[in-house]
C-alpha cells in the first residue's frame, strides 16, 4: 500500500505543488489521477463532477495531461507526429500532414518556440522535447497539466522558459500539478503547496504561508537541525589537508563538449567540477573513467601516463564512477541490491570464475549496515527500493573496491533531503580517510559548500580554479555565466 | 495486490504446474503411459530441443536472439559424416576419425556462432538480423559442402552418441542432463553467469561497471552455436543419416517457444535453465498427448502455440499487474 487517505485539491488556473520524499507517495497519486494506476477506495472529482479513469488515454481525452521526468514521446519521429500522435487530422481518409504541421506550429508558437516540426524529436534538446511534451498536452485541451520533475534535466535559462509556459498556462485557467525536490523553483512558480508524507496527504496551504525551513522539516516529519544558513550536510568547520596530487588531466578534448579541459586532483580532498548543463563536466568525468577516449590532451595517474581504453582499465587503477543517471548507467533493476552492488568487485572475490558467495554476502551486509540502506534483505530486487536507496547501493558498488579516486556526478539527484544529508556526510568522511573525490554536481549549495577546490568548466573549457577560501556564489556564478575575470590559473 | 500475487505466483510456477497436470492427463487417458518406452521416447525427442535451447536461454538473458541455430546444426551434421566417412581426409582409426568429426563439427558450429557474436558486438547489428544471415546461408553452406546429397552411415562409434545407452539410460539424456546442470549452476554461481544477466538487464550500467559487454556477447554466442552443433551431431546419429534440408528445421522457433514457455524474458536480464528445461518437456509432451491419443501433428503445432500465448500473457501480467 503506497496511499493511505491521501487528499489533492487542485483550483482551475492555479500551479500546485506536490512534495513529499521519496516513496511518500506522489508518484502513486499521480498514476491514478493518470489512469496509470486503479485505486482501492476514495474519489477524484474533476470540473464539478466525478472521474473515473481506467487508461492513460483516458485520462488524456478527459483533460488530464502528464509530462513525466522521462519524456514518453517517440524520439525518432518528427515533432508533428509526437504532437499530433492519438488525434490526427485525416482528409478523405488519409493523414492531413500539411495541416498537422501547421498545427504544431502554431502550438509552439504560444511558447515562443519556431523550430521546424518536421525534424525528428530526437534533433532538439531535452528542454525543447519538454516544450513539446508540454504543447502535446495543450493540444488535447488538458484542464490539468501534471509534470513530474519537469527541470531535472534542465539548465537555468531553460527552466525560466518553462516557467514562462507555465504562467501562460495559468493565464488560460489551466491548472498543473508540479513535482520538484528543488525547493527554490516551488517559491518561484507554485501557488499553493501539498506535503505528502507516507502515503498521506500532511498539509495544503499557500506558499507564502509556509517557509523553506518549514516545509523541509514538514516533509521530513521531524525538525531539520539547520546551522547558520547551512544547506547542506557538509561539515563547514572541516580542517583535513589535501594530500599527494594523485590525478591531473590537460588539455583534455574529446571532440564533442569537452574542449580544452585541465585539472588536478588530490587525495583527502573534494573537488567540485561546476558549470552549466553542457559545460562538459559529465563529459570530462567519462574520459577519466575510459568510457569515452579522449581526442587530444593527457592523464597522469600518480606521476605516470594514464590513458584508459575501457572502464576497465580505470576500475583497475582504482577508480570509481558513480553516473548521473541511475535507471540509465546505474542500476540493473532486475538484479537484486547484492547483485547490483557487487557488479564490480565479483571478478575479484571469485576464484576460477566461481562467486565466492560467503564473502560476497559478507561484504553486501557490511555496506548495507554502514550505509543505512533500507531494503528488505539483500535478495531484494533494486528496483523496489526508492532512489536515495540505490544510489547507495550504487555507492557501495565502488566503495567495495576500495578505489582511490571516486567520481561523483549528480551524487544526490533526485533522492530525498534525508539520504541526501546522510550521502552528503559520507563524501566528506570519506575525503577525511584520505580518498580523493571528483564531485559534479548541479546543486550549486552542494559544490560551493561540499567542495574543498572547484573548477569551473564553461562551454568544454576550464575557466576557473577556486580555493576553499575563494569558493563564494557570486564568483562561481559569474564564472558560469562569463568565463574567468581574471587569467586562467596555472594547474597544481 | 492479491491480483498481483495470484500472477507472481503464476508466473513462477505455472510451467510446472501444466506438465503436472498434463502427466495427470496423460495417466488418466493415454494407454501405457505409465512405461520406461514412453518416459525414453519423450526424453530422447525432446533432448536436442533442450541442449539448443539451453543455449538460446544465455542468448536471450543478454538481451539478444539467435534464429541461427537451426542451420549451424545443419553444417555440423553435415561436416560430421564427411569426416568420419573419410571424404576430406584419410584416418586410419575409426575412434580417432570419430573424435575429430564431433570436435570439429561442434568447432565449426562454436566458431560460426561466434561469428555472429562479433557481428553483433562488434558493429552493433541487431541481433535479430546478424543471425538472420546465416540462418539463411548456413542451411546453403550445409547443401553446398554435401552437394545437397543425403549421406548415410552406419558407425556405432559416432551413433553412441544418438543410440548409445548407460545405466538403462539414453546417452544423450545424459549429455542433456549435463548441460542444464551445467549451465545452470554457470549462471548462478560464476562471474559469467552474473555479467550475461548484468548485459542483458542494462548493458551501459554493465559497461561502465567494468563488464566486457562484448566478450560475454561474442561468448554467449558461441556457446549457442556450439550446443546447435552437438544438438546436429545427435540428431544425424539417430537416423543413421544426414540430410542439410531437414537437420535443425525450425528448430529455433522450438528453441524460443522453450525458453519463452520457461518463464525467461524476452527482453533479457532475467534466465532460468529450469525454466527451459520445463518449457521443452511441457511442449513435449503436449505434443506426444496428442499425437498417443490420434491428433495429427498440424493440430499439435496450433497446441504450441496456444502455450507460448498463456507463458508470455502470464508474464506480462506478472510485470505488470
Amino acid at each position: 500500500m503506497a496511499l493511505d487517505g491521501a487528499t489533492l485539491e487542485v483550483a482551475p488556473g492555479e500551479v500546485h505543488a506536490l512534495v513529499g520524499q521519496n516513496g511518500a507517495g506522489k508518484s502513486t497519486l499521480i498514476k491514478i489521477l493518470t489512469g496509470y494506476f486503479r485505486k482501492d477506495s476514495g474519489s477524484v472529482d474533476f470540473s464539478g463532477g466525478p472521474f473515473e479513469v481506467a487508461s492513460p488515454r483516458a485520462a488524456q481525452e478527459a483533460g488530464i495531461s502528464t509530462i513525466f521526468q522521462e519524456i514518453n514521446l517517440v524520439p525518432s519521429r518528427s515533432v508533428t507526429e509526437n504532437i499530433c500522435l492519438g488525434r490526427e487530422t485525416r482528409r478523405f481518409g488519409l493523414l492531413h500532414w500539411a495541416a498537422m504541421h501547421k498545427e504544431a506550429g502554431h502550438l509552439l508558437a504560444r511558447f515562443n518556440m519556431k523550430v521546424d516540426v518536421r525534424r525528428p524529436l530526437s534533433d532538439f534538446s531535452t528542454a525543447n522535447q519538454q516544450m513539446i511534451a508540454i504543447a502535446r498536452a495543450i493540444a488535447f485541451d488538458a484542464r490539468l497539466v501534471v509534470m513530474d520533475e519537469p527541470t531535472s534535466s534542465l539548465d537555468e535559462r531553460e527552466t525560466a522558459v518553462l516557467f514562462d509556459v507555465i504562467g501562460g498556462l495559468k493565464a488560460e485557467g489551466i491548472s498543473v500539478v508540479f513535482v520538484s525536490h528543488k525547493l527554490d523553483e516551488l517559491y518561484e512558480v507554485c501557488d499553493r503547496v501539498t506535503i505528502m508524507r507516507d502515503g498521506r496527504t500532511v498539509r495544503s496551504c499557500a506558499m507564502t504561508e509556509i517557509d523553506k525551513l518549514e516545509l523541509v522539516s514538514t516533509m521530513l516529519g521531524r525538525e531539520v537541525s539547520r546551522r547558520d544558513g547551512h544547506a547542506t550536510a557538509f561539515d563547514d568547520s572541516r580542517t583535513r589537508e589535501p594530500g599527494k596530487q594523485l590525478f591531473r588531466g590537460e588539455g583534455l578534448a574529446d571532440g564533442g563538449h569537452v574542449r580544452d579541459v585541465g585539472f588536478a586532483l588530490r587525495q583527502n580532498e573534494i573537488v567540485g567540477f561546476a558549470g552549466l548543463l553542457g559545460a562538459g563536466r559529465t563529459e570530462t568525468a567519462r574520459l577519466i573513467f575510459g568510457a569515452v577516449r579522449a581526442a587530444t590532451g593527457r592523464m597522469e595517474l600518480d606521476g605516470a601516463p594514464f590513458d584508459p581504453r575501457s572502464p576497465i582499465d580505470a576500475i583497475s587503477a582504482g577508480i570509481g564512477y558513480c553516473t548521473e543517471d541511475r535507471k540509465i548507467e546505474g542500476i540493473v533493476p532486475d538484479m537484486s541490491v547484492a547483485e547490483n552492488m557487487m557488479l564490480a568487485l565479483m571478478p575479484k572475490l571469485a576464484r576460477a570464475g566461481i562467486l565466492d558467495e560467503t564473502r560476497q554476502t559478507e561484504v553486501v551486509a557490511g555496506f548495507i549496515k554502514s550505509l543505512g540502506i533500507k531494503c528488505s534483505g539483500p535478495q531484494q530486487k533494486i528496483r523496489e527500493l526508492s532512489g536515495g536507496n540505490q544510489q547507495k547501493v550504487l555507492l557501495g558498488r565502488w566503495l567495495a573496491m576500495s578505489p582511490r579516486l571516486l567520481i561523483l556526478d549528480e551524487p544526490t539527484r533526485g533522492i530525498d533531503v534525508g539520504a541526501k544529508a546522510e550521502i552528503q556526510k559520507l563524501v566528506n568522511r570519506l575525503a577525511d580517510e584520505g580518498l580523493a573525490v571528483l564531485m559534479i554536481s548541479s546543486e550549486l549549495e552542494e559544490v560551493l559548500e561540499g567542495a574543498d577546490r572547484l573548477y569551473v568548466l564553461r562551454e568544454g573549457l576550464t575557466v576557473a580554479e577556486l580555493g576553499r577560501a575563494e569558493i563564494t556564489e557570486d564568483r562561481v556564478l559569474s564564472a558560469m555565466a562569463h568565463g574567468a575575470t581574471e587569467p586562467r590559473p596555472a594547474h597544481v | 495486490m492479491s491480483d498481483r500475487r495470484i500472477y507472481a505466483f503464476l508466473d513462477r510456477y505455472a510451467t510446472l504446474i501444466a506438465l503436472a497436470l498434463l502427466i495427470l492427463l496423460n495417466l488418466a487417458i493415454t494407454p501405457n503411459f505409465l512405461s520406461m518406452q514412453t518416459l525414453n521416447v519423450n526424453l530422447t525427442q525432446v533432448c536436442t530441443i533442450v541442449i539448443v535451447a539451453v543455449g538460446m536461454t544465455l542468448v536471450i538473458a543478454t538481451g539478444g536472439i539467435d534464429l541461427s541455430v537451426g542451420s549451424l546444426m545443419a553444417i555440423a551434421g553435415a561436416l560430421a559424416p564427411m569426416i568420419f566417412m573419410g571424404k576430406l581426409f584419410g584416418i586410419d582409426s575409426v575412434g580417432l576419425a570419430v573424435a575429430m568429426a564431433i570436435v570439429i563439427a561442434i568447432g565449426v558450429a562454436g566458431v560460426l556462432g561466434a561469428f555472429n557474436g562479433w557481428l553483433i558486438a562488434r558493429f552493433g547489428i541487431q541481433p535479430i538480423v546478424a543471425t538472420l544471415v546465416l540462418f539463411i546461408a548456413g542451411r546453403g553452406i550445409a547443401q553446398v559442402l554435401t552437394n545437397g546429397n543425403l549421406q548415410v552411415f552406419r558407425v556405432p562409434e559416432f551413433q553412441f552418441i544418438g543410440l548409445g545407452r548407460v545405466f538403462g539410460l539414453p546417452f544423450q539424456v545424459i549429455i542433456m542432463a549435463a548441460i542444464v546442470i551445467a549451465a545452470a549452476l554457470m549462471l548462478r554461481r560464476t562471474v559469467f553467469g552474473r555479467q550475461i544477466l548484468a548485459v542483458g538487464g542494462n548493458e551501459n550500467a554493465a559497461a561502465l561497471s567494468g563488464v566486457p559487454v562484448r566478450r560475454v556477447k561474442i561468448a554467449v554466442y558461441a556457446i549457442s552455436g556450439l550446443l546447435s552443433g552437438l544438438a546436429g551431431l545427435i540428431v544425424i546419429a539417430i537416423n543413421s543419416a544426414s540430410d542439410a534440408n531437414l537437420v535443425g528445421l525450425g528448430m529455433e522457433l522450438d528453441a524460443i517457444a522453450a525458453v519463452a514457455v520457461g518463464g525467461t524474458l524476452l527482453s533479457g536480464g532475467r534466465a532460468s535453465i529450469w525454466g527451459t528445461l520445463l518449457g521443452a518437456l511441457t511442449i513435449q509432451i503436449v505434443r506426444y498427448t496428442l499425437l498417443a491419443n490420434g491428433v495429427p501433428d498440424a493440430a499439435a503445432m496450433v497446441v504450441k502455440a496456444a502455450i507460448i500465448i498463456a507463458a508470455v500473457w502470464l508474464q506480462q501480467k506478472a510485470r505488470t499487474a
